[in-house]
């Protein structure tokens, strides 16, 4: 039998036809601007060119994981890529590659694709409404025709029988129509809702983001123990606020790092490895409340005033007493940075103040100081501050802060400066300059704390999109949509002809079949066949060569 | 919390028996389908037949069409188009009429018995392997899965427990041959996870130490197993699909022996297909709380990592595959190989994005 000897279900077929892919338009022959237009929209909101828009997405997607890239948690990793590959890093840079999911190709990637899906799913919610206000479709004309079909004569006359179909598919949760002679009946609605819920979430996710890198910021601050901070964009270290954010009015909370402590695994094989930090910060919401104590760690941000206060990282600030050859003394506590996993710090002291020459200090915190086995180098062997030392080197000269040029804290040019003394101390150890031009103490260390500091107004849009999009995914993944008519009347002899034809809208995971079975199974109790009645398929029984085998899941 | 070293070699024996009894398994399916054994089952009843008209089941695809409805008409044209599958031609339906009916021979019922001590075998394994995720949680105090080898033994068990699940639903079709092809990739990375993975039970990083570890992590290692399972199915199903295609136009085919042992491909389609749908929403889920459990400990829920990404390529790779079965042109094989790359970006992400690729989900423990 071939699908043109059946128009019905052809019908039927086209309006099941669930995903658009229906909404194909020929290329237009006349050089009609909106013909253009009109196939350019069809062609972008097909199936099709979703499908190619995901892959490419995914695709897309991939450099960015390969390439580093900057605003990442390694930022010196672009740098170090760039010296590695001097005549491709240009070229990559150019085309965006080292911030691919800001380019302008990765953008308009997914702003076609989510163009596409609201051009799919617009049309289809309109048509899904006007669906779920309308009657279930009328009964088509043969049954027999649709996947699934079964026939049985009763001895209730015609009415009754239609009155209890229509009965006892309502109890089955069908939606109903009740004909003269026929039902017509409908489940699964909530499945093409899911579907479009799903969807349409994908694009209040989009909003959300939109709405955070509009109105959110996030910025990074250092702070030692007993350092305090006020949000304002001077205070950051770095601060990167959304387009519409009013840098002049941050909520103006402070907070103050009290005291840090961070522990590590002492044994096992990984010795050396973080087991907890917590920084105790004191913190103020607005000026003019009472300030609150509380604790801040890795997985506890602290929320105060819309922004969210995180514990990034941390460090030691080893504290120096300098005295100058005019015999004028510095107490300096800098925090020098991690540069690995025994935190090995490095840092600088800049002392412009210093007389008769500026004096720059460079060196090295080694929390737990040893001798290294080979070269004899002190170096770190342990995180925690049991053994701390510092290893330095002071100059003397210019420190090259007048140049204009901007200089990082954590780094010193040593360019116009030379080479003073240098020395490995202890706590209470004192470095003497040569020539009288004074000394430098190692006086022992603080703790300090990074933190990350970012304001998320879209995050509940986000979140709720998402629950929403789950929600909508599993109801559009699992539940069946599919209608059953049931048709009674009277056949050439009296007798009730009962037929049941169900039509899935969608099968791609199987068990239409067995639904039915078992809905038919039901109605036929409500439905009782005649005690003497033929065999259920008398259209079909007869061919006895018919092998028929079970292929359905248990 | 010291780590207790008894319970850990505990754990280490139990994996290692679990391995034995998953490999007699694995050769117990493969004895088994080499013994005949096919679907659908010789014992399996058939149920009263219903009228199928025409071939083509209308909303699924061709390779989802209505099961039950083995196409009785004679005339009836195969389903299978170019990449369709061959539900009901003549050939696929010879085979299961020649295997329906038929007495059963000793060497068939010896097949039969072997491949029940399989799956006794394989629930053998896959209890002691869920001992041995047990006794490793208890001699860390915490959830077995902070490194790449604790979450490639969780992983597997989910893969098994997965499979096992595809065998309760399908208990009159012998999908023993599947067995075969889910213990593959399951006894290759349990014996990686052994001999290449292992790290001595140790606590967790300060960043792992949340009751997100449980909910991110443990939805990533039931999608990741279920997606397996998924995957041996879809492979299975470009095989037999190969198959019934070569054979409805008269063609001969390569390991056409392993071929026929095959179930039907409309079958394995859909038991890929329902695995895929189950685990794509874990997956979304997976991802969704890890980005949640991101805001809370790095202050960003996205900021594109390495593993981040290769979740959204996964993730959107199986939405294409399930947009894909919806697509005329795109359904039966090609969707599967887009399946098949979808799981192609979980193991890249597994293995290359874990060892390789720094970022700042860098727990492999390697």
């Amino acid at each position: 039998m071939t699908s043109t000897s059946r128009p019905d279900l052809q019908a039927l077929e086209a309006e099941v036809d669930e995903l658009g892919t229906r909404q194909r338009v020929r290329r237009p022959t006349l050089a009609s601007a909106l013909g253009w237009v009109r196939w350019a929209w069809y062609s972008l909101t097909s199936m099709r060119t979703a499908l190619i828009l995901l892959f490419l997405l995914a695709l897309a997607a991939i450099p960015g994981s390969i390439i580093p890239q900057r605003g990442s948690a390694n930022p010196s990793a672009v740098r170090d890529f760039v010296v590695r590959h001097p005549t491709l890093a240009p070229v990559l840079d150019h085309l965006g590659f080292f911030n691919v999911y800001g380019s302008p190709w990765f953008a308009a990637v997914y702003l076609l694709l989510f163009i596409s899906l609201a051009g799919c799913v617009v049309p289809r919610a309109r048509r899904h409404w006007e669906m779920l206000r309308a009657a279930p479709p009328a009964t088509p004309r043969n049954l027999y025709r649709l996947p699934a079909h079964q026939k049985w004569t009763t001895e209730l006359p015609p009415q009754q029988a239609v009155r209890e179909a229509a009965v006892f598919l309502r109890t089955r949760r069908f939606r109903i129509a009740q004909h003269s002679s026929s039902v017509a009946a409908e489940r699964g609605y909530l499945r093409e809702t899911g579907n479009l819920l799903f969807h349409s979430a994908l694009l209040v996710v989009l909003l959300g983001i939109a709405v955070t890198s509009g109105f959110g910021f996030t910025g990074t601050v250092l702070l030692k123990e007993h350092d305090s901070f006020a949000d304002t964009q001077i205070a950051y270290d770095s601060f990167s606020p959304g387009r519409m954010v009013d840098v002049g009015a941050l909520p103006p909370f402070t907070f103050r790092l009290d005291d840090f402590h961070a522990s590590f695994v002492r044994s096992g094989p990984t010795r050396g490895a973080a087991a907890g930090y917590q920084a105790e910060v004191t913190y103020t919401a607005r000026p003019g409340v009472r300030p609150k104590v509380t604790t801040v760690t890795v997985n506890h941000p602290l929320s105060v005033d819309g922004v969210n206060v995180y514990l990034t990282g941390h460090g030691y600030a080893p504290h120096f007493l300098v005295r100058d050859g005019s015999g004028r003394s510095f107490d300096e506590t800098v925090p020098f940075l991690p540069r690995d996993g025994v935190f090995t710090s490095q840092g600088v002291v800049k002392l412009p103040d210093a007389r008769p020459h500026q004096l720059g200090i460079s060196g090295f915190f080694l929390p737990t100081a040893a001798a290294d086995p080979f070269t004899g180098q002190p170096i770190s062997v342990f995180p925690a501050p049991d053994n701390p030392a510092v290893v330095l080197g002071v100059f003397s000269g210019d420190l090259g802060l007048d140049s204009g040029v901007p200089q990082s804290v954590y780094t010193l040019d040593t360019s116009r400066m030379k080479l003073l003394a240098k020395g490995v101390l202890r706590p209470g150890q004192t470095l003497t300059l040569p020539g009288g031009q004074g000394s430098v103490t190692f006086l022992g260390f603080s703790q300090f704390a990074e933190f990350q500091l970012t304001k998320d107004p879209g995050k509940p849009i986000v979140l709720g999109a998402i629950c929403a999009a789950i929600a909508g995914l599993l109801a559009s993944l699992g539940i069946r949509r599919w209608r059953v008519w049931v048709r009674a009347e009277p056949d050439d002899t009296g007798r009730t002809v009962v037929e049941v034809g169900g039509l899935p809208r969608t099968d791609a995971s199987g068990g239409f079949a067995e639904a039915f079975d078992r809905l038919v199974a039901a109605l036929r109790t409500r439905i009782p066949p005649e005690p003497a009645g033929p065999a259920p398929f008398p259209e079909r029984a007869g061919s006895p060569s018919l092998q028929v085998t079970s292929d359905q899941e248990g | 919390m010291p780590v207790d070293v008894g319970l850990a070699t505990t754990s280490n024996q139990l994996i290692t028996g679990g391995l034995v009894a998953y490999s007699l398994a694995f050769v117990g399916y493969a004895v088994r389908a080499a013994f005949g054994v096919r679907v659908p089952d010789a014992d399996a009843a058939p149920t009263p037949a219903r009228v199928l008209v025409g071939a083509t089941s209308p909303a699924g695809s061709a390779t989802a069409g209505a099961p039950t409805s083995v196409a009785l008409s004679a005339g009836a044209p195969p389903s299978g188009s170019a990449e369709g599958t061959v539900l009901d031609g003549d050939a696929a339906r010879a085979r299961r009429g020649r295997e329906a009916v038929g007495p059963r021979d000793p060497a068939t019922r010896f097949g039969e018995v072997v491949g029940k001590v399989a799956v006794v075998l394989t629930v053998i394994g896959w209890v002691a392997h869920g001992a041995a995720i047990a006794t490793r949680g208890l001699a860390v105090h915490r959830l077995p899965w902070g490194n790449m080898y604790e979450f490639t033994l969780a992983l597997t068990f989910a893969a098994v427990a997965a499979f096992l699940g595809v065998l309760a639903r399908h208990r009159r079709q012998s999908l023993g041959l599947l067995g075969v092809f889910v213990m593959i990739p399951v006894l290759l990375a349990l014996g990686l996870a052994i001999l290449v993975l292992y790290v001595a039970p140790a606590p967790l990083v300060p960043a792992l130490h949340s009751y997100w570890l449980g909910i991110h992590v443990t939805a990533a290692i039931i999608a990741t197993g279920v997606f397996t399972v998924a995957t041996a199915s879809t492979v299975m199903f470009l095989v037999a699909d190969h198959y019934a295609a070569a054979v409805s136009r008269g063609r001969s085919v390569r390991f056409a022996a392993i071929a026929r042992m095959m179930p039907d491909p409309g079958v394995l389609d859909r038991v890929a297909y329902r695995a895929y749908a189950l685990a794509f929403p874990i997956w979304t889920f997976a991802v969704v709380a890890g980005a949640i459990w991101a805001q809370y400990a790095w202050g960003h829920y996205w900021q594109w990592d390495p593993k981040e990404t290769w979740s959204f390529i996964t993730w959107v790779i199986y939405a294409g595959y399930l947009h894909a079965r919806a697509t005329a042109g795109w359904r039966g094989r090609k969707a599967a190989y887009i399946a098949l790359l979808g799981f192609a970006t979980v193991l890249f992400n597994f293995f290359v994005v874990n060892i390789f690729i720094t970022g700042m989900h860098s727990y492999a423990g390697v």
